[in-house]
């Protein structure tokens, strides 16, 4: 699409020549290894209007995450399970080829990708979240700010979702009378259940390499990231972009996020002081 | 996910009375769209599903004209009629993405360069929905491709397996979708061997995970069959299609 962050970066013809070719020898441009990812930092609680809110930095991609908690109707055929709404909006100060508007796809899957880890690997429990039964839930809305871009959106902003969901605080609703629900004042830990991580391949070449910067997705034939919970066990799957994959490396692409997530999880963990 | 009842029976059987490899009744039509330029009607258990293809085409807006190669466009879209409650027609951030990743399974069996600064338009709609349509849609989408008569490297056959009662199943079906454990739609070229979609929803540990891909592997082996006959029945007839066998 002539409308995607990718094709309008334009990576000159010579630097896309150099990258392959540093690829094929198993280097990057910035001097990572191909299974390096880039120095993550992640700052929590710097929104206080917020319930939980985090920064994160993924080398030069920066996104903020902000919790929101509500009360409001349950979804249908979810009756008695709290509601957890995700967005994601790439900002125009993202990068000079961004415009405000709606939604595009690719942001539009961003978003989608990043709330499939959220629920499938089930980090909050939203059965502990019905307060009236099919008629009262919290509701947790979920917003994503990406400032900056510099590549790996995917997993720049589902460590940002996941470390806001850790250092939120619930406002406690209690139920009154059996029909109304007020605000008590008082804050709990919600029901928080394992840590999911996703981790981004992306194909350059033979060569697949984590963590691609900018540069690297433009030249890229093919993504996939995978999220795996504390266990282990994986959770969510997308691939991505107009290239193909090999069953093999898919199943090697698996085994990588398994281990390079137990790591990024162990450093969420250290970041956000949360044994989880 | 809550477990509201057995789906998968002393017998091994399932709900809809499939063992754990078999695929639903699949039935493909090609050409039925008379003013396209290539379409296909499937039946995939109860999905409904027509995908009609125009193109290549001139590309309006013109500004989306790419100089060295031609431009996919895919709609999926899902009729307000085709669900159990009635759908809003509206596109929904669901049929944003599945249109997403159906265009970038079919593209790489495209041979797109062939077309500069023209575009081909994928139409998918559901008529009736059954779990798995966007393999359904991708099937069919397919074929109306070939019946197009569009320069491709290899069909792209989709299928998914999935993780029900904890067991790993073929070809998730509505109520194994909602209520199963684990659903992993793949879309795989079987001559490249390349796979093009890959989705995975619900939690599979790396053996599961490994089984699942294998299984969805082989439906798709199966759904190409059924895709290649399809094509054969359209242009040879019957005829040819029984000295192919012999």
């Amino acid at each position: 699409m002539s409308s995607s962050r990718r094709s309008t970066i334009i990576v000159e013809h010579l630097r896309r020549q150099q990258m392959t070719e540093a690829i094929s020898k198993s280097k990057r441009l910035d001097g990572r290894a191909l299974d390096e990812m880039r120095p993550l930092e992640i700052e929590l609680g710097i929104i206080g209007k917020a319930d939980g809110s985090s920064r994160v930095r993924l080398g030069s991609s920066e996104v903020v995450a902000g919790v929101k908690v509500e009360t409001g109707e349950p979804f249908e055929g979810l009756e008695n399970k709290g509601a957890l709404i995700l967005s994601a909006e790439v900002l125009p100060t993202a990068s000079p080829y961004i415009e405000p508007g709606p939604p595009d796809e690719e942001t539009i899957e961003l978003a989608r990708v990043v709330d499939r880890g959220v629920r499938e690997s089930e980090m909050v429990d939203l059965d502990k979240l019905a307060l009236i039964p099919g008629k009262v839930v919290y509701t947790i809305f979920v917003d994503c700010s990406i400032i900056n871009y510099d590549g790996n959106l995917f997993d720049a902003s589902s460590y940002a979702v996941v470390s806001a969901l850790m250092s939120t605080k619930l406002p406690v609703f209690e139920v009154q009378a059996g029909e109304s629900v007020v605000n008590t004042g008082k804050r709990t830990d919600p029901p928080l259940t394992t840590i999911p991580v996703s981790i981004t391949a992306v194909k350059i070449g033979d060569s697949v390499i984590l963590d691609p910067t900018a540069e690297e997705e433009a030249c890229m034939d093919a993504r996939i990231t995978i999220t795996t919970n504390s266990e282990g066990k994986f959770a969510a799957l997308q691939k991505g972009s107009t290239g193909s994959f090999t069953i093999d490396q898919i199943k090697r692409a698996a085994e990588i996020a398994r281990i390079k997530g137990e790591e990024v999880r162990t450093k969420i963990k250290e970041l956000t002081n949360n044994g989880h | 996910m809550i477990q509201t009842r057995n789906l998968i029976d002393e017998h091994g059987l399932r709900t809809d009375g499939r063992t754990t490899d078999e695929l639903r009744n699949v039935k493909i039509q090609v050409g039925i769209v008379k003013n396209a330029d290539g379409s296909a009607y499937i039946e995939f258990g109860k999905n409904r599903i027509i995908a009609a293809v125009y193109g290549p085409r001139e590309v309006h807006p013109k500004h989306m004209a790419q100089p060295d190669r031609c431009v996919l466009r895919c709609r999926y879209h899902m009729s307000p009629f085709s669900t159990d409650t009635r759908k809003n027609p509206a596109p929904s951030r669901r049929e944003v993405e599945i249109s997403k990743v159906m265009r970038e399974a079919l593209e790489p069996a495209l041979i797109l360069e062939d077309y500069p600064r023209a575009a081909i338009d994928v139409f998918v709609e559901v008529l009736q929905a059954d779990g798995g349509s966007r393999c359904a849609g991708i099937s069919a989408a397919s074929v109306a491709l070939a019946d197009a008569g569009i320069n491709m490297r290899d069909i792209v056959p989709a299928c998914a397996a999935g993780k029900v009662d904890g067991k790993i199943v073929l070809d998730i079906n509505d109520i194994e979708d909602k209520e199963g454990s684990a659903d992993m739609p793949l879309a795989y070229m079987p001559h490249l061997e390349r796979v093009t979609l890959l989705q995975l929803d619900g939690i599979l540990n790396q053996e599961e995970f490994n089984e699942c891909l294998d299984k969805a592997l082989q439906g798709c082996k199966m759904i190409y069959e059924i895709q290649r006959k399809a094509l054969i029945q359209k242009y040879f007839g019957d005829e040819q299609e029984l000295k192919e066998e012999s």
